[in-house]
């Protein structure tokens, strides 16, 4: 269960905000690194460097085409952390659909004793 | 978006755990479901066992613990903390720390934003330490738990 404590794991690299700002707009399709540049609205040498932690990880792939460099999302390394979060994530829906019929309940209630429901 | 939908469950830094959902009521009806006693027996074990117990002092400095029995394995986890902020209907900063782990103290913050009748639920779970949080994430849930239950169940049937 327990996972390395590397800085150079997939888990590091997705804690940066911008990394997964990143990552979010290469979920859209492959993009080229001025595009990167321009969405996130800062300098080259910065994009580069998260694109560099990306890349050590596996996160991204690169292409060349000509003088322009393509960047695409490899999906693959966020598995485990899906994995990871996933059994934590299934205990907090499963609450939050009890959760759900306590609330209808209450909601029953409320309009019994003559509050406004907008709801339905 | 339907009331009833996945938890969403994101790590915003490395210390840090996010849990998003949205409800299909009001955010008074929300906060009190989450800070009443009996309705936190309710709905708080979620489908996997049964709210043994449930104090309640809410106000600032007041304490809260939650104990639960996990439905198979008949153990039992308990959590507690104390009450730090509070916005009625809006925000809940409280401590928690779950027993299993005494030494890793959370800070949660609880805020319920309501729009059109329906309410955005959001905890903020803030560990001093990175392994703290990973350790909440992997133990401190009835999910971690059960799977190391089973698990354990497992290796004592080998050896029998």
């Amino acid at each position: 269960m327990a996972r390395a404590a590397t800085t150079t794991d997939a888990f590091n690299a997705v804690a940066e905000p911008r990394r997964r700002q990143i990552l979010d707009l290469l979920a859209e399709g492959e993009r080229p690194v001025n595009d990167l540049v321009e969405r996130l609205g800062l300098a080259q040498p910065q994009v580069s460097k998260h694109l560099r932690v990306l890349r050590e990880v596996g996160l991204v792939d690169v292409r060349d085409e000509g003088r322009r460099r393509f960047y695409r999302l490899n999906g693959e390394p966020l598995k485990p952390i899906h994995d990871w979060v996933g059994a934590f994530e299934q205990a907090w829906t499963e609450r939050f659909e009890v959760l759900d019929v306590v609330l209808e309940e209450l909601k029953r209630k409320d309009k019994g004793d003559g509050h406004d429901d907008e709801q339905r | 978006m339907t009331s009833s939908g996945k938890a969403v469950v994101t790590l915003p830094t490395d210390k840090q755990i996010l849990i998003e959902r949205e409800f299909d009521a009001p955010k008074e009806l929300v906060y009190k479901a989450y800070t009443t006693p009996e309705l936190i027996k309710r709905w708080w074990a979620g489908k996997r066992g049964e709210v043994t117990l449930v104090e309640v002092d809410l106000r600032v400095g007041g304490g809260w613990r939650y104990v639960m029995n996990a439905s198979s394995g008949g153990f039992e986890v308990g959590f507690h903390g104390e009450y730090r902020e509070i916005v009625a209907n809006e925000r809940l900063v409280s401590t928690e720390v779950y027993e299993g782990m005494p030494d890793a103290e959370a800070l949660d913050t609880l805020t319920l934003t309501e729009e059109d009748g329906r309410t955005k639920l959001s905890i903020l779970v803030e560990h001093e330490k990175q392994e703290h949080r990973d350790g909440h994430i992997e133990s401190g849930m009835e999910g971690g738990m059960q799977e190391s239950m089973d698990a354990l169940e497992e290796v004592a049937k080998s050896l029998g």
